[in-house]
């Protein structure tokens, strides 16, 4: 079985790390690479009349931009690289949804870039990597 | 950014032409006198009553309960038998991860329950009890189990019926399955269904300037002239003044376009309603020993009605009455609200919607009116034009800084319920006169109008017309209803017979 690797950024240059990693990961294994982006939402917040109205127009925005802005740079990036890639866009939450999409498609490795948060804030919020590390049934790369 | 600094020129310029205009003395009285006879004549009309063992019963109120209590019997007790299902739809058992982004079961509720929850369980419990006495809440209690059959109907059809516009958008609400709904029944019906959706939509603009807004401001500024120290408070006369900020808060979400204000009203209003519900139950737990009691005045006061005007009946008619005005069971407004919601199968919102009168209902007012008798702040000679002041003091005699808490609360309630208002009395003005940037300003001005006379308003009046325009959009919601009931049992039968077979994908293990 051969390696599928599912990297998640934020956005297209802050993922920059985490994608030389892949790329580099990639070219000596033959992987798949799935580059994701995931939208901060939860089913369970509050909104207006008009906001849920106008959700589903939103959320296409929203998808269009990520693919747009964040994904496609990078998955043309890995294209001319000669890698395979597939780019994937989700709303949720984000350590979780990386999570789904990796188990969906059958990613070996989860690859992401360290977001460089103050202890602090990490401390309080908690950090994607370290909520991923704790849950994923597969081997987390944090890229520093 | 135009947009914004044309709504704040025209907001300024509103200020500054009521300011002068109110440098006469008694503002207030004047606007009151000048609506007064025009909102006692609606009243008037929509509450034409027959007389039911000597009390003047009117007409809208047995509309509403019949329809509920027939639905209750059609759909086989669906307010019982779907709320655990309801339950797990509304913690996302069910929810399509494809669908991550769209407007969740739990989204729709939330945002339909902040625009019920507010002043309706606070200052219309209070008027309740102390015109019904304790047994208007056994009657308040039921009206709304049996309201939960209304919600679970009409928001069945809302999101049945609701139009996909083609920019993504979605629009619903009676106007919508009214017209669509009843035309697929043949011509005639056609024609019936566009006379009520045209009817509806009427009532409902109307229902957006009294219960959505008028009821709303007034509401609030007593209670800020409550605690403010009441006749003496220099905000005493002062309510075009108060109606005139709220007016300009508002139209800063609604013309202003500043979205930000209505957002974060959205994320308060929950955390309050949940503080309101924390206190009410403290009160209730440090009074445990009166609970009995309590609960023994409701059940005899319900069919003794000592000392009540129009014994027994009239309890009933004032627990049904302010029931029904606090959930909006049959009103068709939370059709409109529910119909946001992302499913591909209509009677799932329906079942979602059973928690709305539940939770403002059986829930809220409950714990309102648990207080007011425990308190013993209920008093058949009080004032009723008192409202929220009496569930004020009822609070305040356990909590002596609650009423500031609840001043908050009923202002963010009642700001909250405006904006929910003014869209779905939107959606109903642009129904009837058409979508375009003249319609829309002149609906919104309306509105920001009667905040102010709202405010400057007594209440008695307030009331009488708030109540006759939302209980007037129940005739031509329900009648609708009624030909449509085939319909939501087909979805209805459909689905439970999926969801009995383990055919639905349950997507949350638990």
């Amino acid at each position: 079985m051969s390696a599928v690797l599912m990297v998640g950024i934020d956005c297209s240059e802050c993922g920059d790390r985490a994608i030389e990693y892949a790329i580099d990961y990639a070219k000596r294994s033959g992987a798949k690479v799935f580059v994701s982006h995931i939208i901060e939402w939860s089913p369970f917040s509050f909104s207006t009349v008009e906001e849920n109205f106008e959700r589903h127009k939103r959320r296409e925005e929203e998808l269009k931009r990520a693919y747009s802005e964040v994904i496609d740079p990078v998955i043309s990036r890995l294209k001319d690289e000669g890698l395979s890639a597939e780019g994937l866009v989700r709303h949720g939450n984000v350590a979780e949804t990386l999570h789904e999409l990796a188990m969906e498609n059958g990613a070996t490795n989860i690859i992401l870039g360290r977001q460089g948060k103050s202890k602090l804030k990490a401390h309080v919020f908690g950090s994607v990597g370290s909520h991923l590390v704790q849950m994923a049934k597969c081997p987390v790369t944090v890229v520093p | 950014m135009t947009k914004l600094r044309v709504g704040i020129t025209t907001l300024i310029g509103l200020f500054a032409s009521f300011s002068a205009f109110a440098q006469e003395v008694g503002i207030d009285e004047k606007i009151n006198l000048a609506i007064k006879p025009f909102a006692d004549a609606v009243a008037g009309a929509v509450f034409s009553s027959f007389p039911v063992a000597g009390v003047q019963i009117p007409f809208v109120l047995v509309w509403l309960i019949v329809a509920a209590t027939i639905f209750t019997f059609y759909f086989n007790f669906i307010n019982l038998r779907a709320l655990k299902h309801g339950f797990e739809l509304v913690r996302g058992d069910y929810h399509d991860p494809k669908a991550a982004g769209e407007v969740t079961h739990f989204q729709a509720l939330a945002t339909a329950l902040s625009g019920t929850v507010g002043l309706g369980n606070i200052a219309g419990v209070a008027v309740a009890v102390s015109l019904g006495g304790p047994g208007a809440t056994f009657w308040m209690i039921l009206a709304g189990f049996l309201g939960m059959s209304s919600k679970f109907t009409e928001c069945t059809l809302g999101v049945k019926y609701r139009d996909e516009l083609p920019d993504g958008s979605v629009s619903g609400g009676p106007m919508y399955y009214l017209t669509k709904g009843l035309a697929e029944k043949g011509a005639n019906f056609a024609r019936l269904g566009k006379v009520l959706a045209v009817m509806f939509a009427i009532f409902c603009v109307g229902g957006s300037f009294g219960g959505g807004n008028m009821f709303q401001a007034n509401q609030s500024f007593s209670q800020l002239v409550n605690v403010t120290g009441g006749d003496a408070s220099w905000l005493a006369d002062k309510g075009w003044l108060f109606g005139l900020i709220i007016a300009a808060l508002v139209g800063l979400v609604i013309m202003g376009g500043i979205k930000g204000i209505a957002r974060v009203t959205s994320k308060i209003v929950p955390f309050m309603a949940v503080v309101y519900v924390l206190a009410g139950l403290t009160i209730i737990l440090m009074n445990i020993t009166l609970v009995p009691s309590a609960i023994g005045q409701i059940i005899d006061g319900a069919f003794t009605a000592e000392g009540i005007s129009g014994g027994v009946i009239g309890v009933l008619f004032q627990g049904f009455k302010r029931a029904a005005f606090s959930n909006e069971a049959g009103v068709g407004s939370a059709a409109i609200a529910h119909s946001a919601v992302q499913t591909n199968r209509p009677v799932t919102e329906g079942f979602v919607a059973l928690y709305e009168p539940f939770v403002d209902t059986i829930v809220v007012c409950t714990i309102t009116a648990l207080v007011i008798i425990i308190t013993g702040t209920w008093d058949p000679s009080v004032d009723p034009s008192a409202g929220v002041q009496l569930t004020s003091s009822a609070f305040e005699s356990a909590f002596s800084w609650f009423p500031y808490v609840l001043t908050i609360a009923v202002l963010l309630f009642a700001f909250s319920t405006m904006i929910s208002w003014s869209y779905y009395g939107l959606k109903s003005w642009t129904f009837l006169f058409g979508e375009n940037k003249v319609t829309d300003a002149t609906y919104k001005l309306l509105f920001l109008f009667f905040v102010v006379i709202g405010s400057s308003m007594q209440l008695g009046s307030v009331i009488d017309f708030s109540d006759a325009m939302i209980f007037a959009m129940a005739f031509p919601n329900l009648l609708g209803c009624y030909f449509l009931l085939p319909v939501v049992k087909k979805e209805l039968n459909e689905y439970w017979a999926d969801y009995k077979s383990g055919k639905l994908v349950k997507t949350r293990v638990s």
